[in-house]
């Protein structure tokens, strides 16, 4: 069960907002969670608090494959991302790197910025102050990567011991 | 039973019959990378314990985002990946100065028709536009496909864009795609492959195919599939197998009146915000930008040429031009093109990604405008937050250059 408090952004959310290209050729990987969003809310990286939920509308990270922008968001200490719709490589991109997220059609009509609310990946449900939210839960092999921490943790404890 | 051709293209690969819908565990024909995902890819390889990955034949990396290198750091990473390339033995290195990844791997035939291909680029669905499939991903799943020849993917329901009609003069293959993508919208194809077909794709040469699957991925697309032609197998200089989809199969389509098509832009802040240049004719530019892997080939530098040869760049305004490939940079020098960029003031630039994402070679300031033949416009993609992109095609680009503002490149064609 994943608890945090919401902050909430729009449609169509891509990844040179989320982490601007100015920003990825670093040798410090510290620095992408400092510009996370910057390019919605330059404040964000300095209000963002660990355990936070990102809700944001529709096709969620498209844009760029940077896997940065997973990255960021993950090391900025959100907990989970819950859109109505992600882009593809976004969606893998974070099952990849351990940060969870969740498909809940009709999210961004039922919270706002500062709310509290409950995800269960297990089951798909998202709880807020004004209801719930049914949605798909992950297949059980993402489910796995994501649990495992992502998918070099998965790569060293499934496939890397199975070829041996 | 009736297929779409990336459904037996997918089948062909994992040995059986699957559908749309299904997850599939499928081998990867050919993978590559460029000097930015391939940072991570090392990264990501290393936490796996992959000391040898597990086919570099069927792997390249092309040196294409930072080139020539803009920071120390930028040269730094770069290192990094080098030597990479050559402690695997890569033999489809490209150093900087090649070209842009998803030009230079079909440019020297790594691709053929009917494979499977797996970038850590988004623009990666360019290459469905030689009968294959292709698609962009992360670093990590780059890694993952290294190690182990195979990755895992939902097979994609495939919309069918059916191009009618044959384009005019001075409207090319992007004003098609920019059309097709404000009805789609950014995300209407998500998971999905598009297929665009019809006459007006038969018709256009594979350069101009490659530019309409390159924007796939901007209406959230898997991949932009073209069955392959003899124009395609010219271009690679190989064949392979050729797949197309059985009229049964295909659920969803839309038709697209290619013939009445007019120039048109994306106005900045979405893909889709596409509107008919004459209504935004006018707007003042600052920076007019050709090249990319959306339009930076040799008859995107040809078409932008004959509007340029003889005129001047609007003194208001500041020309680039970057050749997708050292290919299209020789020839274009060859055949005098170079000249009459240079005549009329326009810069030409090392061959790479140039200024389309907005870090070096041209990177615009507060409250400027570009008028650019990349593939992106989102808030602040080519520089400050506050300035502003217009998606157009090589001959609006030139036209604009010269008027220093929006300009229909059908006037300099009469």
């Amino acid at each position: 069960m994943i608890r945090g408090r919401v902050w909430k952004f729009g449609n169509d959310i891509d990844t040179d907002v989320i982490i601007p290209a100015k920003y990825l050729r670093s040798v410090d990987q510290s620095v992408w969670p400092k510009h996370v969003l910057e390019g919605v809310d330059p404040e964000f990286s300095s209000k963002v608090k660990p355990g936070d939920i990102i809700v944001a509308g529709k096709n969620f990270g498209c844009g760029s494959s940077r896997e940065q922008a997973a990255l960021a968001i993950k090391w900025a200490g959100v907990a989970a991302v819950v859109a109505e719709t992600f882009a593809r490589i976004f969606f893998r991109n974070a099952i990849n790197n351990g940060l969870p997220l969740i498909e809940a059609k009709g999210i961004s009509g039922m919270v706002e910025e500062g709310d509290v609310i409950e995800i269960d990946l297990d089951s798909g449900l998202v709880k807020t102050p004004r209801g719930e939210v049914k949605s798909a839960p992950l297949p059980p092999f993402l489910q796995d990567i994501l649990r495992s921490g992502g998918l070099v943790e998965y790569y060293k404890a499934h496939v890397k011991r199975d070829q041996k | 039973m009736a297929s779409t051709a990336v459904e037996k293209i997918i089948s062909d690969k994992v040995g059986k019959s699957v559908t749309a819908g299904e997850f599939v565990e499928c081998p990867v024909d050919f993978a590559y990378c460029h000097d930015g995902t391939g940072v991570l890819v090392i990264d990501a390889l290393k936490r796996m314990g992959v000391d040898r990955i597990k086919d570099p034949d069927s792997f390249s990396i092309v040196f294409d985002h930072s080139v020539p290198p803009y920071s120390d750091q930028a040269a730094t990473l770069q290192a990094r990946v080098r030597r990479f390339a050559r402690e695997q033995g890569l033999k489809k290195f490209h150093d900087m100065g090649e070209g842009i990844c998803h030009q230079v791997v079909p440019e020297k035939g790594y691709v053929a028709p009917g494979m499977v291909v797996f970038g850590a680029d988004s623009h990666t669905c360019t290459l469905g536009s030689f009968g294959l499939f292709s698609t962009g991903v992360g670093a990590t799943d780059l890694a993952f496909i290294l190690a182990t020849g195979k990755t895992w993917m939902k097979v994609p329901e495939t919309l069918r864009v059916e191009c009618n009609g044959v384009l005019s003069e001075a409207v090319s293959s992007k004003d098609l795609v920019l059309e097709i993508t404000r009805i789609i919208g950014t995300d209407g194809a998500t998971y999905k492959a598009l297929e665009f077909a019809g006459e007006a794709v038969r018709e256009m040469s594979q350069s101009s195919r490659m530019t309409m699957s390159n924007m796939a991925v901007e209406m959230g697309a898997k991949t932009g599939f073209i069955e392959a032609d003899e124009k395609t197998v010219a271009f690679l200089g190989r064949d392979g197998k050729r797949f197309s989809s059985d009229p049964g199969a295909i659920r969803e389509r839309i038709e697209v009146d290619a013939g009445s098509l007019e120039p048109c832009v994306a106005c900045p802040g979405s893909v889709a915000n596409v509107k008919p240049l004459r209504e935004v004719e006018g707007v003042h530019v600052d920076q007019a930008f050709l090249g990319s892997c959306t339009n930076g080939r040799y008859e995107d530098l040809y078409e932008a040429a004959r509007i340029l040869r003889g005129r001047k760049v609007h003194e208001d305004t500041r020309m680039i031009v970057v050749p997708a490939s050292k290919a299209v940079h020789m020839k274009a020098q060859r055949d005098g093109l170079l000249d009459i960029f240079l005549e009329a003031g326009a810069m030409v630039g090392v061959t790479g990604c140039g200024p389309c994402l907005g870090v070096h070679m041209g990177v615009i300031g507060e409250n400027e405008v570009a008028v650019s033949t990349s593939n992106r416009n989102f808030v602040g993609r080519m520089g400050a937050r506050s300035s502003s992109v217009y998606l157009a095609s090589p001959q609006t680009v030139a036209a604009s250059a010269v008027e220093g503002k929006l300009t229909d490149p059908r006037r300099f064609l009469r």
